[in-house]
């Protein structure tokens, strides 16, 4: 049984390079954006999320602590999105756990048979679509998105943001997500923070 | 057949072929006279050497001076490793796992061979454990810095592809796994293709050795046969280890990439 509590993101006091003392709360379905300029630390906090970086301070998702949990099973609950996907197999779909449904594909306007392509025939735009896909085949309970849609056009940016919320909505899933772009950042964030210095600031 | 003993003024002859060939490289200005006088010079004085160490170590045949002798070899292998490598393990690791898995690999299989297989007696007679020994180093030697060397360079070069990798949930070996069979299989290749041309391409330096110390080719062969099966093994397992170990020193307990845990390349 899964009660509302149980995938809230939490961050207590997490310092990570130099960022100090973040404390924010993600709760289930929410989308909380991030932004700051580059080198502010954005990626690295996210890292740290992820327990892909040394940090201080408390991390839980529902009533479990990142330090209590094997490190794998963390990052299989709380799954880091990176700005740059990696593609290591010959073909696509030898990345995915499970194929993905047609209707994912067609709704993220991927080519129905793309999972039998050659990796070197993919442009940036579709990894970054295709590692969304990758990252849901693992069944996370929460998502870290490092600037998700920095390579796609305007008109596919909208559907991945609607495909995200919808994602996010129907699995209850907590999404923390990386944006430069403050007209994105305004359709989708229910709460925005921005790195100022050494702190996180609510924007409101 | 009685060996013909060597004499000083004979050696001196095949020496002043080494000069004579000096002579044509300086002449046709290749710039390697000197690196070849200085090898041939250290070759002279460092197995001159090494002749009187092994005098005295079969005239005392004690076992504590074997195994002096048998723990500097592998000491001093450990240290050619770790030259070896472009990128070390900080914190002497790469000296500490290749000397550590060679110490075991050949050290279990060169007494299983002494005291199973041949049986001299005392099972650590030194004609027999120091040569053996020495080959099986030489070899597990190559295989470990091979297989290390491999290991580091290419997570090195894979570290955002590792990193993803531990992103989707995969634990540190799965993640890592491709690179550490690649690592272990070039370590062992080159035993394995020795193995596979050993007769018909070349005839292997033991025999020879043997044959011309008056052997008959059929005891020698058979010598050589056994002599390759524990280099094999001894190579083999000695990377084996070594990949394994250098592979989780890459991870920490919350089964982070740990590339600070290299150094810059030499």
């Amino acid at each position: 049984m899964i009660d509302n509590d149980s995938n809230t993101l939490r961050l207590q006091q997490v310092c990570v390079g130099e960022l100090k003392d973040v404390s924010i709360t993600v709760t289930a379905g929410e989308i909380v954006c991030l932004s700051g300029a580059s080198g502010s630390g954005k990626s690295r906090l996210m890292r740290a999320i992820a327990d892909l970086e040394p940090h201080q301070g408390q991390i839980s998702l529902g009533d479990q602590e990142q330090s209590e949990v094997a490190a794998h099973r963390w990052r299989g609950w709380v799954m880091l999105v990176p700005a740059e996907s990696q593609w290591w197999a010959e073909t696509v779909g030898e990345h995915f756990p499970t194929s993905p449904g047609a209707a994912s594909l067609a709704a993220l306007r991927l080519d129905d048979d793309i999972l039998s392509w050659q990796i070197i025939r993919l442009s940036s735009g579709e990894k970054q679509r295709l590692a969304l896909l990758r990252a849901i085949g693992h069944t996370p309970r929460a998502l870290l998105l490092d600037e998700p849609t920095a390579n796609l056009d305007g008109e596919t940016t909208r559907l991945t943001e609607s495909w995200v919320r919808e994602l996010a909505r129907q699995h209850r899933l907590p999404v923390l997500w990386v944006a430069h772009d403050p007209a994105q950042i305004g359709r989708i964030a229910d709460l925005h923070y921005r790195i100022d210095g050494s702190r996180l600031e609510a924007v409101t | 057949m009685k060996i013909i003993d060597l004499s000083g003024w004979q050696l001196g002859l095949a020496a002043s072929l080494v000069i004579m060939l000096s002579i044509c490289t300086h002449l046709a200005r290749l710039g390697v006279g000197k690196a070849l006088l200085i090898a041939a010079v250290r070759t002279a004085i460092q197995l001159s050497l090494i002749g009187l160490v092994l005098e005295a170590l079969f005239a005392t045949a004690a076992i504590k001076w074997v195994a002096l002798m048998a723990i500097a070899m592998v000491l001093i292998a450990g240290r050619e490793v770790m030259a070896r490598q472009k990128r070390r393990l900080t914190g002497g690791w790469t000296f500490a796992i290749g000397t550590l898995s060679m110490f075991v690999s050949t050290f279990v299989v060169t007494i299983l061979t002494l005291t199973v297989i041949i049986g001299p007696s005392p099972w650590y007679t030194p004609q027999y454990a120091i040569p053996l020994l020495g080959m099986m180093l030489g070899n597990a030697m190559t295989g470990v810095a091979l297989g290390l060397d491999r290991l580091t360079e290419t997570v090195w070069r894979q570290r955002a592809v590792i990193e993803n990798r531990l992103m989707l949930g995969q634990p540190w070996h799965e993640a890592v796994g491709d690179i550490r069979r690649e690592a272990m299989r070039s370590g062992m290749m080159p035993t394995i293709n020795s193995m596979a041309a050993a007769g018909v391409v070349s005839l292997p330096g033991m025999m020879t050795g043997q044959i011309l110390a008056g052997s008959s080719p059929t005891l020698a062969v058979k010598y050589q046969i056994l002599v390759m099966f524990i280099i094999t093994t001894g190579t083999g397992f000695g990377t084996l280890l070594a990949v394994a170990a250098g592979s989780r020193r890459l991870f920490d307990a919350r089964e982070r990439l740990r590339i600070d845990r290299l150094s810059a390349p030499y």
